[in-house]
């Protein structure tokens, strides 16, 4: 099966009203063509599940900026002023949920998980209205898994079929956003011949990912 | 003397060799430059990364290696990339020894509140709850008070970041360790009185008949300062 594909193709294949998981940790890692691509294309009313929202005009951000995004998942959105402006008007709901949280339900939605029981947010706002089990004498908060319509993964290489590495702290959330969604889009810095990344460094095996984004043409003089 | 530099310096005599440690964005950071001689910490950043250590020198920037506030870093030879559930597992597993955290407010049963201020300031937790929650020890590294308020309370008034007890509180004027009995001052700084301590607290303090004077040296401060 052929995997690589132009941006602008992987992108029309995401409908309006979209739930997306993107990887990226204030921006590093995030697969910024593909979320260029969004932009471009104004697609509209889309559910973000991510870490952060990074700042106006970086990242997602950039989704933010524009008001393509109705809600957002995230752990954290003190970074982008933007985010919380249209939270307050009441034009972007936001889910805030624990990083370490955030992990483990993505982890539970692709892993076939019913849900993650942490100790985290126990006793504070984040407990409301859930469910608190006790197992051995601890007391845990039933966190449930999420899953997502579409993955976009920024990775360092990804060979011909798909295997994927990472480059340092650019791994985040994009190796366990690779198995929670429906369909996975990756967006490598480089395309490599199969047999390049070594089966000992392949972080996201390639049965997971069905799109690779094609590398960007260099154009050398005008 | 900075009390930022003083907090840190404080701070940095909590760690010990071998330890695995999560710095909180702003001062905590600074504990990094008052390490003992003789103490090999390991810096753990929870967007990823084990070994982290400052930029070596300008220029030396790569876009993907970063600590959890963005900020580009360098890494020591062994250093380890981690993805997101395994970095809190770390953290939430008991394998991180120290985690070192602003607060906003800290209260009598050494609770804490630092990640949100309700109609005012949204950042989000981030990691905050999950390394309150799963660290082996927490010590909130703060300002003593806030614009003249106390930020060591009765009670939080903001909401919490969890229900585990803090292990100790390091400001510019005291020590404060949180017991079942209460908030014990363990330590003053140079020059505080427990008086003093006792009139920027908003907290019933335990005072002890002999409070001694944080272990850091003079000399030392004022080569910091300098």
């Amino acid at each position: 099966m052929e995997k690589v594909t132009a941006v602008t193709r992987a992108v029309e294949m995401i409908p309006d009203g979209a739930r997306l998981m993107i990887g990226g940790f204030l921006a590093v890692g995030t697969p910024h063509r593909l979320v260029d691509e969004l932009v471009r294309q104004g697609k509209k009313n889309l559910t973000i599940i991510a870490n952060d929202t990074a700042r106006p005009g970086l990242g997602i951000g950039r989704l933010i900026d524009t008001k393509q995004v109705r809600k957002i998942i995230v752990s954290h959105i003190g970074t982008n002023p933007e985010t919380g402006k249209q939270i307050i008007a009441g034009t972007l709901e936001a889910e805030l949920v624990p990083q370490g949280t955030l992990a483990e339900r993505i982890r539970a939605g692709g892993y076939g998980l019913g849900g993650v029981l942490t100790p985290t947010g126990l006793g504070t706002t984040v407990a409301e209205g859930k469910q608190t089990i006790e197992v051995n004498g601890k007391l845990f908060l039933l966190e449930l898994p999420l899953r997502a319509d579409f993955a976009l993964l920024g990775a360092h290489r990804s060979d011909y079929r798909g295997n994927l590495d990472y480059d340092l702290t650019a791994r985040n959330f994009n190796a366990v956003m690779a198995l929670a969604a429906d369909h996975v889009i990756a967006e490598p810095e480089e395309i490599v011949p199969v047999g390049c990344i070594s089966p000992d460094e392949v972080i996201t095996p390639f049965v997971l990912v069905d799109h690779i984004i094609e590398q960007q043409r260099r154009v050398y003089g005008r | 003397m900075d009390d930022k530099v003083l907090i840190a310096k404080r701070v940095a005599l909590e760690l010990k060799d071998g330890d695995l440690v999560n710095l909180g964005i702003g001062l905590p950071t600074l504990v990094t430059k008052y390490l003992p001689a003789g103490i090999d910490v390991h810096f753990q950043a929870e967007n990823g990364f084990i070994g982290m250590s400052p930029l070596p020198e300008q220029g030396m920037e790569d876009e993907f290696l970063t600590d959890a506030g963005g900020n580009p870093v360098g890494a020591i030879p062994g250093a380890v990339s981690l993805d997101s559930t395994l970095s809190f597992g770390l953290i939430r597993g008991g394998h991180l020894d120290v985690t070192v955290l602003g607060g906003l407010e800290v209260d009598e049963e050494g609770h804490i509140a630092n990640w949100i201020v309700p109609g005012k300031l949204i950042p989000g937790m981030g990691g905050a709850m999950d390394l309150v929650t799963g660290a082996k020890r927490v010590i909130v590294a703060m300002t003593h008070t806030a614009k003249g308020a106390p930020k060591i309370v009765k009670k939080c008034s903001l909401p919490l970041t969890s229900v585990r007890r803090v292990n100790l509180i390091v400001t510019e004027l005291a020590v404060i360790e949180p017991t079942d009995a209460g908030l014990v001052l363990r330590e003053l700084a140079p020059g505080v009185t427990a008086k003093q301590v006792v009139d920027a607290t908003g907290a019933k303090l335990i005072i002890p008949e002999r409070v001694p004077v944080m272990p850091i040296k003079e000399e030392t401060l004022k080569a910091v300062a300098a």
